[in-house]
């Protein structure tokens, strides 16, 4: 396959963010900052707008990879009701942290691509979402956005135009739930945040009932240079089908962690191995997850991989958030999974069985194993509730939880099965201490020691 | 057992309610920022700010309470003075968090969960805090402390009055 040029790409939506004035409107009005919203506002018709985004086949950054300008185009275009424009800034794929960025140091960049999707889809009311945990990015963007109405780029008259566009920050408090997008509208209507079934899709039926489209950060962050640069400088970056600059935030097991902005279809081991420096301690590469928690895990030997939308499916994974995370030959991969499956259980709504109680026997059951207590057919067992988990709830955080653990057993079967059969409580190497000795074996957790307590006890009657 | 002390927003509050209302079509959306205010406003969203914050929204203290305890990140009575989060996922735990947890069980002589006695600090583990390039991190209260050791931990803590 062509290889990518990486090393030479101009950087696009990191382009300010080192800038010590990156925030300011002074400072993005001198850098072209608005160009693009007022080229959309003041030369184009909202239809044209969608076309063009359509054209660029821009694909949602937030996970799904869903066609920007397609979601759009559902819109209806004539309702009595009012439209929304919602945008997710509820980061909080385990392994991602790009939004975190934009939003911190460089909130005039976002604004300036929510005022481009409001107008191409005739939202004057615009809500965004930023879990409750980004304190700094919601100081940061209040005072954007102050800014921004100061000077008539929100408001009544956006840029002179008579077009309305009132942004309001909206804080959210802790929940992984609230990123999904009908989770998300039921916590900005003031509920408990429980996703929707859809249909109705949000386009049609969402906040408050009215057609309503959740955008991105990172997707909306693409806006202005697509209006300013056009579609086909965008297409040129990357594969045809879903093509652009993109996010990629690496983490775990490598020299170099970080954000790094890419052309879509660098191969994942030039991301790993140059970009990030590789492996660290001078350690071998054991397992990659290449699009956030959700996403299935690769092996060493599957990285030779473009990361883009399409490929990565075709690898049986997916790009989903961006959220690159390392794994070197010293992780213990029950322990791995554990921790993902203690995860999704946390933050299951609840609503669903098959996900509520799904989510609950997989922890409990890789908590036995990763105890000394597993049994050679549990690994099936998991197998099989991960299959009556996947596409049979209201969302699909069941999904989400299922893929991790379906393919990081499969993958890594040989040494569950000999977790199981040594029948070892914990492994020798629990997540080494950086730098440091082996955590000893006595420092086991909480849950262990229950475990060892209560074999202890059976063990004397 | 004497009754909470009802709890009332000051003017200032109020304006800012008032100003809520006029940005969401139904007034219910405003409840997260409003339970956002009364947490800023008293310290911590006890059954007395639950009721005030029922009051002013027109809806039920259980309504309330519901919707409250569905989120993890809002100040709650027993909740010391700083709450330490540390971020406990898988990148995180790659990089060493279950050190930082257990120096912190050390240091304050808690479990997760717990506050100390004399009501400063409370440790909490919690999930993906969307910082894992800089890994091992905690937040406590709104300030993200990140690329962690138990070294720069301590002197955050000593810092911290």
């Amino acid at each position: 396959m062509a290889s990518v040029d990486y090393k030479n790409f101009e950087k696009v939506l990191l382009k300010h963010v080192d800038h010590p004035d990156s925030r300011k409107l002074d400072f993005y009005l001198s850098h072209e900052g608005y160009s693009g919203a007022r080229k959309a506002l003041t030369e184009l018709q909202p239809a044209e707008i969608i076309d063009l985004v359509k054209a660029s086949n821009l694909r949602g950054r937030g996970g799904a990879g869903f066609p920007c300008g397609l979601k759009w185009s559902f819109v209806p275009e004539s309702t009595p009701k009012p439209k929304y424009l919602v945008v997710n800034a509820d980061e909080s794929e385990p392994g991602t942290f790009k939004d975190r960025i934009l939003l911190e140091r460089d909130p005039h960049q976002i604004i300036e691509g929510i005022l481009i999707a409001a107008y191409a889809i005739q939202a004057h009311s615009v809500y965004c979402y930023i879990r409750g945990e980004f304190a700094k990015g919601y100081t940061v963007m209040e005072e954007a956005i102050a800014e921004a109405y100061s000077k008539g780029l929100l408001g009544d008259n956006v840029l002179g135009t008579d077009f309305r566009c009132d942004l309001t920050m909206h804080r959210g408090a802790g929940a992984y739930i609230c990123g999904e997008e009908t989770g998300l509208l039921s916590s900005l209507e003031g509920k408990r945040g429980l996703p929707k079934i859809k249909p109705p899709f949000p386009a049609v039926e969402g906040l408050f009932g009215c057609p309503t489209v959740v955008n991105n950060v990172e997707t909306l962050a693409n806006l202005p240079h697509i209006l300013t640069r056009g579609v086909e400088w965008f297409q040129s970056i990357g594969p045809e089908k879903g093509p652009g600059p993109k996010l990629l935030c690496v983490s775990g097991h490598v020299e170099r962690p970080g954000t790094y902005e890419v052309p879509l279809g660098i191969n994942l081991n030039d991301l790993i191995f140059d970009l990030a420096g590789g492996v660290w301690k001078g350690r071998t590469l054991k397992c990659v997850i290449p699009g956030g928690s959700s996403a299935k895990v690769l092996t060493a030997a599957e990285c030779h991989v473009p990361m883009d939308f399409d490929s990565l499916m075709a690898k049986g994974t997916m790009l989903g958030s961006g959220g690159v995370i390392v794994m070197d030959d010293t992780t213990d991969m029950v322990d791995a999974l554990y921790n993902l499956l203690r995860f999704y259980h946390h933050e299951s709504c609840g609503q669903c069985t098959p996900c509520r109680e799904g989510t609950g026997w997989l922890e409990k059951i890789v908590g036995r194993i990763r105890a000394g207590h597993g049994r050679m057919e549990d690994l099936d067992l998991c197998l099989e509730i991960c299959e009556m988990m996947c596409g049979k709830t209201i969302c699909v955080l069941a999904d989400a939880a299922a893929f991790p653990c379906e393919s990081i057993i499969k993958k890594f079967r040989r040494e569950f099965e000999e977790r199981i059969q040594s029948g070892s409580g914990h492994s020798r190497r629990i997540f080494p201490s950086p730098g440091g000795p082996l955590v000893q074996i006595g420092a086991i957790s909480a849950h262990n020691q229950e475990e060892r307590e209560a074999r202890k006890q059976s063990a004397k009657h | 057992m004497t009754s909470p002390k009802p709890r009332e927003f000051s003017p200032e509050s109020q304006k800012r309610i008032e100003w809520l209302f006029t940005r969401y079509a139904v007034k219910e959306a405003a409840l997260l920022p409003v339970l956002r205010l009364a947490e800023e406003e008293f310290g911590v969203i006890d059954n007395a700010a639950v009721a005030c914050v029922a009051k002013v929204m027109g809806l039920s203290p259980s309504n309330v309470y519901g919707v409250l305890t569905f989120y993890t990140h809002y100040r709650r009575d027993g909740d010391g003075k700083y709450v330490v989060q540390v971020c406990s996922t898988l990148s995180c735990a790659l990089r060493g968090c279950r050190d930082i947890v257990h120096h912190l069980e050390q240091r304050l002589g808690l479990k997760p969960g717990e506050t100390t006695a004399d009501g400063k600090f409370t440790l909490k583990k919690v999930e993906c805090l969307a910082s894992c390039d800089t890994a091992p991190v905690v937040q406590i209260n709104a300030d993200y402390h990140e690329s962690l050791t138990t070294e720069k931990l301590d002197a955050i803590l000593d810092g911290l009055r």
